[in-house]
């Protein structure tokens, strides 16, 4: 198990101060829960389930992710590469988060070649929030 | 600080005791001579330091001393008894009986041996991980020649009844391998009341060096091996090489201190096993894997629900465990061990092995259990899985994307 410093530290930072971290959830009932996207990725039986929300308003006239926040059951990279994914997402557009692409993960956390299944679990983890808050938003619309 | 070792069934560090009589032969100061100099004094004096360990390693085992060769580990003993027999009885038989919780040096061996024409049985364990002796003995056939299970399991500690395994297969004219890698010297073994007709040896997981290990094969009943190493003849012609003085000496060494010290031993780890799971079972989803009662408790295995292993270990920085998890090991695949034994997969990647040792202090296992307390509790704050389950939420019911 060769990880980086980048790896250790960040899995560390996040279970010393979790909420400083971004770990935690919103759920039904909570205030402003219609702006909230989630995406869960993975399976128990893999090793590794990354649970990510965003929180997206209008600013300026575009879609923007003002707030996001993450669960992970896995290894230390696969927690640390939720962490890293939370904060390259922090103040982007919806559009620009669409373009977010694991190797990015890789590069900042120099994951060793047999991790590089946890950075892409948080590509798809971003992919599939999107995509849960784009749907709700569109049957808002649809609604109002 | 250096970190707490609780892995002594990977490997324990070498006994002082033992590392002195390797030292005695190595220089020219000491007695470096080849054991198979037959001409001079420095021959004659390695043959009878090579002897004196074959009977400490006889004497442990309550065998005669002629029935010890010494070859380069567990594994080539593992290879040499099951090949061995294979090939020299293949006239007779090709059928094998092994386990599905084997050790990989015994399972790949017998891997090998499928793809040259022999047939294989592998045995399922029950819940806890034992393999019954009924079960062996439903598995025989008339073209079984070998039987090989381990004593103590690696990974859970749990132990096999050999000794009345071994009357089956004696019973039926079968030869009966065990690997004893994890048992020798930690509980009792007696070779001369049993029925066992071949047994592997490690020293590096008592106290001895890396490197040197040893085979039990039996006299009486005669057991016959084919050869895999050939050359200059040594051990009676079944596992040519030079002999190995100095890991020799400190093996012997390391099964005589053994033989003095396997009850205090034993009763010291007992307390330790105790100590550690009376602090732990009171937390909520844990399990144990193997058997709680009759286990070897020098090797326990538990698994923390929703707590990925190899985080947990990370987590547990300053103590030296390992996991079945699937992230720690170079396959992704999680332990087979733990699979066996019917549990779902979540499990084993939850799974940590404490494995004690001579050296283990008690205050280490007070730091063990607050920090595993604390570290499980701080990744399951941060894990989905355990904030589904305290909603209630049925984990088996989800269809979970990949």
């Amino acid at each position: 198990m060769a990880y980086s410093n980048k790896v250790v530290d960040k899995f560390e930072k996040t279970l010393k101060d979790p909420e400083a971290a971004s770990v935690g959830r919103w759920k039904p009932g909570d205030a402003d829960f219609d702006k909230v996207g989630t995406g869960i990725v993975g399976a128990p039986a893999c090793g590794d389930v990354m649970k990510l929300q965003i929180k997206c308003d209008e600013v300026d006239g575009v879609k923007k992710i003002v707030d996001a926040k993450f669960k992970t059951y896995g290894c230390g990279s696969a927690i640390a590469s939720s962490g890293q994914l939370i904060d390259m997402l922090k103040g982007k557009t919806i559009e620009e988060a669409k373009e977010i692409c694991n190797q990015e993960i890789v590069d900042i956390l120099e994951l060793p070649p047999i991790k590089i299944h946890c950075s892409v679990l948080a590509e798809e983890a971003i992919k599939k929030a999107i995509n849960d808050f784009e749907s709700n938003d569109d049957i808002r619309k649809h609604n109002q | 600080m250096k970190p707490i070792y609780l892995d002594y069934a990977s490997t324990t560090p070498v006994d002082p005791r033992v590392v002195e009589k390797m030292q005695d032969c190595l220089t020219f100061e000491g007695d470096f001579g080849n054991a198979g100099s037959r001409s001079h004094s420095f021959g004659w004096k390695a043959e009878e330091l090579v002897e004196e360990a074959r009977l400490n390693v006889a004497n442990l085992v309550s065998c005669d001393p002629r029935e010890i060769i010494f070859t380069s580990g567990a594994t080539e003993s593992d290879n040499l008894a099951i090949k061995g027999a294979a090939y020299f009885y293949k006239n007779k038989g090709k059928h094998i009986v092994t386990s599905k919780i084997e050790h990989k040096a015994v399972l790949d061996t017998c891997r090998q041996l499928e793809k040259e024409g022999f047939e294989v049985t592998y045995l399922d364990v029950d819940e806890h991980g034992s393999i019954s002796p009924e079960i062996v003995k439903g598995a025989l056939r008339d073209d079984t020649t070998l039987v090989s299970l381990m004593h103590i399991n690696n990974e859970i500690g749990v132990i096999n009844d050999i000794e009345k395994i071994s009357e089956i297969t004696r019973d039926k004219g079968i030869l009966f391998h065990v690997d004893a890698a994890q048992s020798a010297g930690k509980i009792p073994i007696n070779l001369e009341d049993s029925c066992i007709d071949l047994m592997s040896f490690s020293a590096h997981k008592i106290y001895g060096p890396k490197g040197i290990g040893a085979l039990y094969i039996r006299r009486k009943p005669r057991v016959r091996l084919q050869a895999l190493f050939h050359g200059g003849g040594q051990e009676r012609g079944i596992r040519a090489g030079t002999l190995p003085t100095h890991q020799i000496v400190g093996l012997g060494e390391a099964f005589k201190v053994a033989k003095q010290e396997i009850d205090s031993d034993f009763k010291k780890i007992n307390s330790f096993k105790t100590k550690l799971y009376d602090g732990l079972k009171d937390m909520e989803e844990i399990y144990v894997n193997g058997d709680l009662e009759n286990g070897y408790p020098g090797i326990f295995n538990l698994s923390f629900n929703y707590v990925e292993g190899e985080s947990l270990i990370m987590a547990l920085k300053n103590i030296a465990v390992s996991s079945g998890s699937a992230c720690t090991s170079a396959s992704l695949e999680p332990s087979y061990v733990l699979r066996a034994l019917g549990r779902p997969d979540e499990l084993a990647h939850s799974s940590i092995r404490f494995s004690f040792g001579r050296f283990t202090k008690e205050e280490d296992v007070d730091f063990t259990v607050d920090l595993v307390k604390t570290s499980v509790q701080q990744l399951r704050e941060i894990s989905p899985l355990w904030e589904m389950y305290l909603d209630g939420v049925d984990l088996s019911k989800i269809e979970w994307a990949s």
